[in-house]
């Protein structure tokens, strides 16, 4: 089995309104909120990498449970944004932590990649014992703050988000997960050369109807309702988008956890960041399913089922 | 645009023409569906298909028939 064990997160300490970015992109601040529900995000400094916010929102995610490093048996860390494609930031957040033989992965999925960090590590903890996901990204090193390039600059901010999946004790067990990948419509939402590149009007479209049918499938594979999570968390990417997954479940939009209006889309840095303010917000442990879901380049896109565990130490 | 009527000529982009954004263009699928009893797979889920009223109704006729 696999369990949630804890959360961490780490969000850069500059702050970018929607008064501050608005000029550079030719647009208006109240015009952005409007489209995309942000109202400021935070961007990494000049000497941060994609592995040392990763670091951070790690070792956020250790402290809490009082685990070490060296305990771990693996880390995968999800970051389409990394300035070195090979080797990814894996190697070195796992350098950073002292370590030099645990296996450490990249997964260079953005926005879906901590989802699928996830998956992953449910079906590995078994064998390996405690997994770390991390899911870390620098995108304002990906997007032109002009006003060519405003439909991603707008959304588009730096974070990272980490968490602990443990084969023996957690506050709530993975029971299961979808991923999926259409490749065929890959290039509506891309980074090559170093730039985002993304067909907003497409990419909407797609993810208004593959998240809902995801998370559909899913509970309905385990035999729940959709009223039956006590929250749905997902990937931060637009708050229309979030209200819009809401509507076409007929869930009310308040089981869904949104932070996007503080951070913006931290990409695949999201789901745990707001898995992580979730947790802080909510530490007894839970009574009822706990639903994720993303969407993303690839295109990737999937949701997991997390279940209470009553007997289980949190 | 509110307070004014938005009339696109067949070839004018729908979206261009701020008749539709991201979210409405979602409805306006789901309404083709609804309305003339088709299925638009996700491989067809791209705004290119939907971007002109003439693109829409070539792609409604081919679907019909």
């Amino acid at each position: 089995m696999a369990f949630l064990r804890a959360f961490g997160s780490h969000l850069p300490s500059r702050c970018v309104t929607n008064e501050e970015l608005a000029p550079l992109v030719g647009a208006d601040a109240a015009w952005i909120l409007d489209v995309c529900g942000i109202e400021e995000r935070r961007y990494a400094a000049d000497e941060d990498t994609v592995a040392s916010l990763g670091l951070a929102a790690t070792q956020d995610c250790l402290q809490k449970v009082g685990v070490a490093p060296a305990d771990l048996g693996m880390i995968l860390v999800a970051s389409g944004s990394s300035d070195r494609f090979c080797p990814g930031p894996a190697s070195q957040l796992a350098a950073a932590l002292g370590l030099t033989s645990t296996p450490a992965l990249d997964i260079p999925v953005a926005s879906c990649g901590s989802l699928i960090g996830l998956a992953l590590a449910a079906q590995l903890a078994p064998k390996l014992g405690l997994v770390l996901v991390v899911g870390a990204e620098i995108m304002s090193r990906r997007i032109d703050r002009t006003p060519e390039g405003k439909d991603t600059a707008i959304l588009f901010g730096d974070g990272a988000g980490a968490c602990l999946v443990d084969a023996h004790s957690g506050f709530a067990r993975i029971a299961d997960s979808i991923l999926c990948t259409d490749g065929a419509a890959s290039e509506i939402l891309k980074i090559e050369n170093n730039r985002l590149a993304m067909e907003g009007l497409s990419v909407i479209l797609q993810a208004s109807r593959k998240i809902p049918r995801a998370i559909k499938d899913l509970l309905s594979r385990n035999s729940l309702t959709l009223a039956d999570p006590g929250v749905y968390l997902l990937h931060q990417a637009n708050r229309n988008l979030i209200e819009r997954v809401a509507g076409a479940l007929k869930v009310p939009a308040e089981r869904f956890f949104v932070n996007i209006a503080r951070y913006g889309n931290t990409s695949s840095a999201s789901l745990l960041i707001a898995a992580n303010e979730w947790r802080q917000a909510n530490s007894d442990p839970p009574t009822a399913p706990i639903v994720f879901s993303a969407f993303g380049t690839g295109l990737n896109w999937g949701a997991l089922l997390a279940l209470p565990v009553r007997e289980a130490a949190a | 645009m509110k307070g004014s009527t938005i009339n696109p000529g067949p070839d004018e982009s729908l979206f261009e023409s701020g008749l539709l954004d991201s979210f409405a263009l979602t409805d306006f699928v789901s309404g083709l569906e609804d309305e003339f009893g088709i299925s638009v797979p996700d491989s067809d889920l791209s705004a290119r298909k939907f971007d002109t009223i003439r693109k829409v109704a070539a792609y409604v006729t081919a679907k019909v028939s």
